[in-house]
């Protein structure tokens, strides 16, 4: 049960005496109003400010309209766009791009009014068309990156997103799963089970699938853990001598964690209210998602495409009167997550959330749809690693929840606790 | 002292009384009962680092541990179940001294168990026992010899399979007899419970903890080693944590026994 029942795929060959490659990130200081913009990139949305007086679209972001002085609001903007020029970068003295030359960049004029300056994938020469994409740099910063039009416009976002891994500089905007050495908390729950069948599929070179105890005895025969490529190990986050072994099991290098851990309990604050069954929820959701960044985050920071991703319930965001103590775990896991994507910034880990509604499993069984299908978290999950995605929202409730959660929070919380 | 004292702790020194550890090592690993999930569960040791020599104590080791008082080798005081209730010094903070120290007779059903995870020790199974040993002697610890401790460490201690546990145990006619006729002092497994795995299947459910502690009876669970004790003539000395109101509580528990 603890070992790979297949030979893996040796990982890229590496100088064993060549000493540890620091991974340095692009060039950080950026303006408030640039800031702005990278808060909605994190959602993936492609906006512009646009004047709210006489409706110009403007970039680089800032303060005011450069037309006529009117003040600017954050808007979704068409993506298309038409390369004007390209240029290759061959020398410079940043030490990331150093690492990573030559670079494509060039000037867009995008459909939405203003000319840009953007990455350029590959190829691109001047008067093709471009599909925009804004992306997070792997220091955190918003960044334009163009990407032949007919590559983006296919309807599956996966193929889209396969175009920028595939692009040398596309691949250093997102964490790409082929190859990759990918370790999910909890294997046993369904979305963890869909998602280890998902990466596998998706041609991760290893994926360890944890599993928490209890062990039943049919652990030795599961069809998913027994697929090429696939290691289950005993893992509970609860325990920070298992995490520790665990990670000191998994062979080569990891590249990208998966926490999916959670214990989903009904129950509330004064009424109903378990005080052990919350207070595993809390050891599971927070302390849990503590000692996995504990173990992980050196490994993390040693690979040059190292990421953490969580799956986590939306009611982190209000609360939630019929799973209380869970919703306050989830909370406690948000905040967590977001000082540890600060901790992460100048090692270039990125650090990713998925939250979701309701899942289509035992967990909520008692609550009607619409819920959201295990294999369906899943594909977002890829989805979310695949477009380098911070923030992603799977399925009615938690997108709806998290769009009047931005929209006036106060409001939010009074109508989901009624 | 009196020669008594004496003469044991020199025979202990000597080795002419060995002392045989019956505990499992209690790790964040070692398998915990598993109960139907609309219950409450049993939570499993942990063990976080206080300070190891570092900057949190820079001279000092020590570690903050969590548990049930039903983790690891541990030991039921008749409050645990519902039918000991009203069993006066049923919590572990009253149990009397004199019962931490009780010899015990073994009995091994370690090739049924092999045979069958599902044996249930029977009266019949007992008293033909008797036939062939001699019979169980009053006040005694009744230690089953299972060799169920072998599996520790892997799916088949707990052995739990899509329709709940499957380990031995003995059924409720088995119990009436140990306590009534034998007047045990309780009984001893290697188990994760003193009741089998599908005994809460069983006509009488979880005989063994009904009976026994209805009778102001113990258990002891997760034992090992008892493939070295004598059938007849080890010492048990089991003292648990005095817990104020406690239902049970880990413990190590050793077996003096005269070497031949």
């Amino acid at each position: 049960m603890t070992t790979p029942r297949h030979r893996l795929p040796p990982p890229a060959p590496r100088d064993p005496l060549a000493r540890p490659q620091l991974h340095p990130v692009p060039p950080g200081a950026r303006s408030r109003a640039m800031q702005a913009m990278a808060a909605r990139a994190t959602q993936g949305r492609f906006v512009l400010q646009a004047c709210t007086v006489c409706d110009t679209a403007t970039y680089p972001p800032r303060d005011a309209c450069p037309r006529c002085w009117g003040t600017l609001a954050w808007h979704d903007q068409p993506t298309g766009g038409r390369v004007l020029a390209n240029t290759v970068i061959r020398v410079s003295t940043d030490p990331y791009f150093r690492d990573r030359l030559p670079w494509h960049m060039g000037s867009i004029q995008l459909d939405a009014g203003p000319v840009v300056l953007a990455h350029l994938a590959r190829g691109l020469e001047p008067g093709a068309r471009v599909a925009m994409r804004l992306m997070l740099d792997r220091g955190g910063n918003a960044a334009l990156f163009a990407l032949p039009s007919d590559a983006a416009q296919v309807p599956h976002p996966e193929q889209g997103a396969t175009s920028m891994s595939a692009d040398p500089q596309g691949r250093t905007f997102v964490v790409p799963v082929a190859g990759a050495t990918v370790l999910v908390s909890d294997a046993r729950q369904p979305v963890g089970g869909a998602l280890v069948g998902a990466l596998a599929a998706a041609g991760a070179r290893l994926v360890v699938a944890g599993l928490p105890g209890p062990a039943p005895v049919r652990d030795a025969h599961d069809p998913v853990l027994g697929l090429p490529g696939v290691q289950p190990l005993p893992l509970d986050v609860t325990d920070p001598v298992s995490v520790a072994e665990t990670v000191s099991r998994i062979g080569g290098p990891l590249d990208i964690v998966i926490n999916t851990a959670r214990h989903v309990r009904a129950g509330g604050v004064s009424r109903d209210g378990n005080l052990l069954a919350q207070h595993r929820a809390l050891e599971v959701s927070a302390m849990g998602l503590a000692r996995l960044a504990q173990a992980t985050a050196p490994i993390l920071a040693g690979r040059p495409n190292g990421a953490f991703l969580d799956v986590l319930s939306v009611t982190a965001l209000a609360g939630d009167a019929g799973h209380a103590g869970f919703a306050a775990a989830e909370a406690a896991r948000l905040s967590l997550l977001q000082s540890f994507r600060h901790e992460m910034r100048s090692t270039g880990v990125r650090v990713l959330e998925v939250f979701t509604g309701p899942t289509d499993d035992a967990d909520y069984q008692a609550l009607p749809p619409p819920k959201v299908a295990p294999a369906r978290l899943a594909a977002a999950v890829l989805d979310a690693l695949a477009q380098g995605r911070e923030q992603t929202c799977v399925g009615e409730v938690a997108r709806e929840a998290m769009r009047r959660w931005l929209d006036d929070p106060a409001l939010f919380v009074r109508e989901t606790q009624p | 002292m009196t020669p008594l004292l004496t003469d044991l702790v020199a025979q202990l020194a000597t080795g002419a009384i060995r002392v045989v550890d019956l505990a499992n090592t209690l790790s964040s690993d070692f398998p915990v009962i598993v109960l139907p999930s609309e219950f409450g569960q049993c939570e499993p040791f942990r063990m976080e680092t206080v300070s190891r020599y570092d900057a949190d104590g820079p001279a000092w080791y020590w570690n903050r541990i969590t548990m049930n008082e039903h983790t690891g080798t541990h030991f039921d005081a008749p409050a645990h179940w519902i039918t000991g209730r009203d069993v006066p010094h049923g919590t572990v903070d009253a149990v009397a001294p004199r019962d931490f120290i009780h010899p015990a007779v073994v009995i091994d059903i370690s090739a049924e168990a092999a045979e069958n995870a599902d044996f249930v020790v029977t009266r019949a199974f007992l008293e033909d026992w008797e036939a062939r040993h001699g019979a169980i002697p009053k006040r005694h610890w009744i230690l089953l010899r299972s060799d169920w401790s072998r599996r520790v460490g892997t799916l088949a201690y707990l052995n739990l399979q899509d329709d709940g546990a499957h380990s031995p145990g003995p059924d409720a006619d088995a119990m009436r007899f140990l306590v009534h006729a034998r007047d045990c002092v309780g009984l001893g497994v290697e188990t994760v419970g003193t009741d089998a795995g599908q005994a809460s299947h069983f006509a009488e459910p979880l005989p063994a903890h009904s009976i026994l502690h209805g009778n102001g009876r113990f258990g002891l669970q997760c034992l090992t080693n008892l493939d070295q004790l004598p059938t007849f003539g080890s010492v048990i000395v089991a003292a648990p944590l005095k817990i104020k109101g406690g239902s049970g509580s880990p413990l190590r528990v050793i077996a003096l026994m005269q070497e031949a």
